[in-house]
């Protein structure tokens, strides 16, 4: 069946820069999918029901703050709870350090997007790892 | 089936899903709905309909809010217009909902467009049936910011809000056809800017020239700050006495109806002609003779009506 990607865009945790959230939003939405964009300052629980109640494809988190040791794999711990998360695929975004990167992935992010990244790799990696068909 | 079930236990997920599925042409889906229909008909439905950036999510947010005190449950769909030239969107209604993500009687879902002009998505009325079979009391439907024409919300809700703004243009604005004509209640947003009196009086004067048995009140709101909220409730509770007490709120939704029949119907006849590939070569072929002047449109369609949908017996073609 054909039809757009739903991704869910948000901001975890307390931090106010989301010019990059913005930038790949626009990139998806170009890309043809449907970008839901929640804003700033979001909680994993609130991240996690807005995921479900829009019934998306990927959850993209976007994280300045350092905190995403903590946060992003909350985001995953809430979805399996949910037990959405054979689902949605989990990306993270942002100031992240290298060495961090395994560690998150372990945790189930799929993938980490550092600054520099084209959008193009982004949208290439959703389009190829999606967790359900279309 | 057995979403069904769940979705009429008030299951989320089932919602959720159930709303896409809608939104793919899912047959199961119509299916569901079609099976639990008889569980419709039960929520309030309200459109909430504006021009872009009135506030017209802020005051979604707030009504939901307060509708919340009163412990009703509330459903909550917000269309964004879908980009006609990648078929992406952003989806940004949300921003200013993000406190009722967690609250247990809120449901909240963004929909695109996806090609319809309206301000509405050819799914909405699906997934307002979806909301209303999951127990919502109220569904507050957000239309896309909407321009002059914007009208498809009156098919799908009980009442129209009308969010205005200050500062929009003259009082021949307030006087033209289409938009202006469709509100049951009005509101002016953002009433602490310059000019609010005077877009209240201009809207006023226009309401003086219309007839009828209900005279919209227009109340002033400062959503952003929660000011203004009661009393537009108010304003939309008496709007709803009215038309139960008055008949017309039968009579709007056989209206609403008639409309969702024909409605369906085109695309099921639009979808028989154009869902095959043989019907399409032969429009294809057909066409070549149009263009030639061989043949004449209006000949041509009143064959191709009974070759592909009508049959030679008169029955419908499967």
């Amino acid at each position: 069946m054909d039809r757009p990607i739903r991704v869910l865009v948000a901001k975890p945790g307390l931090d106010g820069h989301d010019r990059g959230a913005k930038v790949i939003a626009r990139a998806l939405r170009d890309a043809g999918m449907e970008v839901i964009y929640t804003g700033l300052r979001l909680t994993p629980d609130q991240i996690v029901q807005a995921a479900l109640q829009e019934d998306v494809d990927v959850v993209a988190l976007s994280i300045l703050s350092g905190a995403h040791g903590h946060l992003l794999p909350k985001v995953v711990d809430k979805l399996k709870e949910e037990g959405i998360y054979d689902e949605v695929l989990v990306l993270g975004g942002g100031v992240i350090p290298e060495d961090d990167i395994p560690e998150l992935k372990k945790a189930g992010v799929a993938e980490i997007f550092t600054p520099g990244t084209p959008t193009g790799v982004t949208i290439d990696f959703i389009k190829n790892n999606l967790k359900r068909s279309l | 089936m057995e979403l069904g079930k769940r979705l009429l236990e008030g299951d989320k997920r089932a919602a959720a899903r159930l709303i896409s599925m809608i939104e793919n042409d899912d047959p199961e889906a119509v299916a569901i709905l079609s099976a639990y229909f008889s569980h419709t008909g039960n929520a309030r439905v309200i459109g909430i309909t504006g021009p872009p950036g009135a506030g017209k999510s802020t005051l979604v947010d707030k009504l939901a809010k307060l509708l919340r005190k009163k412990d009703a449950k509330v459903g909550v769909l917000a269309v964004d217009p879908t980009s006609p030239f990648s078929g992406g969107s952003i989806l940004g209604d949300r921003i200013r909902m993000s406190d009722l993500n967690l609250d247990p009687g809120v449901f909240i879902r963004s929909m695109g467009t996806r090609g319809q002009l309206g301000g509405l998505s050819k799914s909405t009325l699906g997934a307002v049936k979806i909301l209303d079979i999951m127990g919502m009391d109220y569904i507050l439907i957000e239309t896309v910011g909407v321009g002059q024409s914007e009208v498809d919300i009156v098919k799908a809700a009980d009442s129209v809000l009308m969010v205005m703004v200050p500062g929009l243009g003259d009082d021949i604005q307030a006087l033209k056809a289409g938009i202006m004509e469709i509100g049951d209640v009005f509101v002016i947003n953002k009433a602490d800017r310059d000019g609010a009196d005077r877009t209240k009086t201009e809207i006023e004067m226009m309401l003086d020239f219309s007839h009828g048995d209900w005279r919209p009140p227009v109340s002033q709101a400062v959503a952003v700050n929660n000011i203004g909220i009661e009393e537009l409730t108010d304003n939309l509770d008496k709007h709803w006495s009215f038309m139960k007490d008055s008949g017309k709120l039968i009579e709007k939704r056989v209206n609403n109806s008639e409309l969702e029949i024909i409605d369906l119907t085109q695309s099921a006849i639009l979808k028989k002609m154009m869902g095959n590939d043989d019907n399409r070569n032969r429009i294809r072929e057909l066409a070549k003779k149009v263009a030639i002047r061989e043949r004449d449109p209006y000949s041509i369609s009143q064959m191709v009506l009974k070759e592909m949908i009508v049959g030679e017996e008169g029955g419908v073609k499967d």
